[in-house]
């Protein structure tokens, strides 16, 4: 185990929280010790749930460890079935508690309890958080997904939406935008699941033909589960972005058999127009990173490079389980993958890839934020400005709206960095001064961000080591002609000139070298 | 560091640092016993005891304090109005919810009717609980299907919780105040006992400001 100040996923007890807080009539009782409660907080803080979520912990203290903590259990597992009443319970212990060895599956058991109860079985030490949604949802699917009568034919167009969950990044609006797309496209819902279903509500999962599968992370054990017990198929394309909107209305047209093309003609967006008319030209080529959840991740490198015409630098992802799909991508977009859940590495290729634009979780907006870079959010884990008061998908056309104005608003515009350049040193728009829009309220401080620009590590030099930097000089000429070069492209132009100079052992860099140098890295 | 030892004497200035006591008297270091300095007389108590102990005189003590008590006086009573008669219920989070409640009940002519706290040293919480009001029920631990329970039951003006239980109470139209930001906030000695006033009147004038004056449930989603 590592000490961290961040992590992108909880202990899979947090997943199994997820699944119980986005189902009715699912209550979890879990073996915790007090300290655990406050996962509480994950939903009624950064959800804003005006509820607490369905879970009791049995809260055993440090004085209680020598006595029966099964005990404990038990007590804590009756009451809550006599107090909640809950249709079914799901079982299982906190990391802390996975070491006492209680086995609260086989304690509820002898209960005899007047509902189902299924234990989970969630190794907190090597599986994370969406592997303990997607376990404990799959266990739920299992569990309740009822036989079909024999002879029953589904109707070709119902299907099962799986996937959408609590604390899942814009799921609440995207269930929306995606209900409204099928069912104009005629197809009818089933059941949802896990957010808004209850246990019964699973039983019915047989009734439909097909599943969409919009967030495998969470969803794909019970897919896969499903395609084998009744044959369902699985509508795989996330429908995040232009084209994947476009190639999963085709694929659930193909399914129902109805003309995908007819249909597209009757809906509309945006982004397609936004990203074609003359004042997004600024944004062709612009450097972007992106980091998330596989899902979110890969969809916003097609979206970046096909439809707003971006050059994606970086592309990782937190999420083990589906690291391939990102090495796939990552391999299309030629850049080196990266798997891991360790922020500082991730916090290290970023500035190695100085982006113009940062798509990430909250920890890169962070980091974006620290040096100055553009960001968007893009993927879980949530904060509680994941949860906008207004409607706000990711998903269908109406998602892709809300993805060309949240990933192109942070950037400077075209016209935005002439004037920079122009007026470099009018007391408004000098050197140090940033976009109007990321000076919030207060007067700029050319001063002190400037230094706050050239103090970035990010930005001078992050590639060159200490023995490098220290036979490297410039001239001062070649300083001052540095200091002309707009403030937000100058950490480049030195980088790059100091590399150019580097690999041809010259020092110091002189006026001719920087222009040399400019040359050279042209694009 | 010092070294510490028979010829020590510390006063705890926070109530979870069980640990650290326990280490400072292996050592032989002697504890000075105090309420914790919250509030005007909560400061005043615990630097009487320091001075008690090493012998400092009245006159040098009031002398040295006057200003300050005046002070926090002043300030606390500026938010008199907003919690004269108001009752509070604790639930358990950081321990120091039996001095909050003494600073309530003694300072700001608030009632207490719960406190509850994650776990209780008696020992080094005992000058507190000397001061509370008997029938003012005391729970230790966390049982929080029953604390809901009692706090619906007695709906009380205010109540301090953790961040979980915040956003459903109000839902219910209870009023709260996070208290862990009891914790983050400076709220200790004379000069910061109108702060600490103002933590506990903030949510009640919110409430006032969005023209909530009355129990009503709060329209969610």
């Amino acid at each position: 185990m590592q000490l961290t100040v961040w992590t992108y996923e909880g202990p899979p007890h947090i997943g199994a929280m997820r699944i119980a807080n986005s189902m009715r009539g699912l209550h979890y009782v879990l073996h915790a010790p007090q300290g655990d409660t406050y996962a509480d907080l994950l939903f009624t803080m950064i959800e804003r749930n005006d509820h607490r979520p369905p879970v009791t912990y049995t809260t055993f203290q440090a004085r209680d460890l020598g006595s029966d903590t099964a005990e404990i259990f038990k007590t804590a597992c009756r009451n809550a079935a006599e107090r909640f009443k809950p249709q079914a319970m799901i079982v299982g212990s906190s990391c802390t508690a996975e070491l006492l060895q209680d086995n609260p599956g086989g304690l509820a058991k002898t209960l005899d309890l007047a509902m189902p109860v299924i234990a989970l079985d969630l190794p907190s030490y090597q599986k994370k958080e969406c592997w303990g949604a997607a376990e404990t949802l799959y266990r739920l699917v299992r569990a309740f997904a009822a036989p079909r009568a024999d002879g029953f034919v589904p109707a070709k167009n119902r299907c099962n939406i799986l996937g959408p969950s609590s604390l899942g990044f814009r799921n609440r609006d995207d269930i929306v935008e995606i209900t409204k797309l099928l069912e104009a496209m005629g197809v009818e819902i089933n059941v949802v699941a896990p957010l808004g279903a209850s246990p019964h509500d699973l039983t019915r999962l047989g009734d439909a033909s097909f599943n969409v599968l919009l967030y495998p992370e969470i969803g794909d054990a019970s897919a896969r589960h499903l395609e084998k017990m009744y044959g369902q198929k699985t509508v795989r394309t996330v429908p995040i972005g232009v084209g994947a909107t476009k190639d999963f209305i085709r694929e659930v047209a193909a399914h129902i058999g109805t003309d995908a093309d007819a249909f597209l003609e009757t809906q509309s967006e945006r982004l397609t127009w936004y990203s074609r008319s003359i004042d997004s030209t600024y944004l062709t080529g612009k450097r972007v990173f992106i980091f998330g959840d596989a899902t979110h991740a890969v969809a916003a490198a097609r979206i970046a490079t096909e439809e707003l015409g971006f050059v994606v630098c970086g592309l990782g992802t937190y999420a083990r389980e589906f690291a391939r799909d990102v090495r796939e991508a990552a391999a299309k977009y030629g850049v080196e993958p990266l798997i891991t859940d360790d922020h500082l590495l991730i916090e290290d290729a970023i500035i190695a890839a100085q982006p113009e634009l940062v798509l990430g979780t909250q920890m890169e907006r962070h980091v974006a934020k620290r040096m100055r870079i553009p960001s968007a959010v893009i993927s879980a884990p949530v904060h509680v400005q994941d949860f906008p008061a207004r409607y706000s998908p990711q998903m269908g056309f109406e998602g892709a709206n809300v993805i060309f104005d949240t990933w192109v608003h942070p950037l400077m515009m075209g016209l935005e960095e002439h004037l920079l350049g122009m007026f470099r040193d009018d007391f408004e728009f000098n050197d140090g001064a940033t976009a109007s829009h990321l000076n919030h309220g207060g007067k700029a401080k050319p001063e002190a961000q400037t230094q706050a620009v050239e103090d970035a590590p990010s930005l001078t030099s992050p590639s060159l080591s200490l023995a490098e930097e220290a036979v490297l000089s410039w001239t001062v000429e070649a300083e001052k002609e540095l200091k002309k070069i707009p403030f937000f492209v100058r950490g480049k132009a030195r980088k790059n000139t100091e590399r150019f100079a580097t690999e041809r052992g010259l020092t110091p860099i002189t006026v001719e070298m920087l222009y040399d140098a400019k040359a050279h890295f042209a694009r | 560091m010092p070294t510490i030892g028979a010829n020590s004497h510390y006063i705890l200035a926070q109530p979870y640092l069980g640990a650290t006591a326990t280490a400072m008297e292996r050592r032989g270091a002697n504890r000075i016993a105090a309420p914790f300095p919250l509030g005007e007389r909560g400061t005043t108590d615990w630097l009487q005891a320091i001075a008690t102990r090493f012998g400092v005189s009245d006159a040098v003590f009031n002398a040295a304090t006057e200003a300050g008590r005046t002070r926090a006086k002043r300030a606390v009573s500026n938010y008199a109005d907003r919690l004269s008669g108001k009752s509070v219920f604790f639930f358990p989070d950081s321990q120091m919810e039996p001095s909050l409640a003494r600073f309530l009940i003694e300072e700001t002519g608030a009632s207490v009717v719960e406190i509850g706290t994650p776990f209780l040293h008696r020992t080094h919480l005992a000058e507190e609980l000397a001061r509370l009001p008997s029938h003012i029920q005391m729970s230790e631990g966390q049982d929080v299907d029953n604390q809901l329970d009692r706090a619906r039951a007695a709906k009380p003006d205010l109540i301090i919780c953790g961040m979980g239980l915040g956003n459903p109470l109000e839902a219910e139209g209870l009023t709260t105040k996070w208290s862990i930001e009891f914790a983050f906030t400076p709220i200790q000695g004379y000069e910061q006992a109108g702060d600490l006033a103002e933590l506990f009147a903030r949510p009640i004038n919110r409430k006032r400001a969005l023209g909530m004056t009355k129990l009503e449930a709060a329209p969610c989603s």
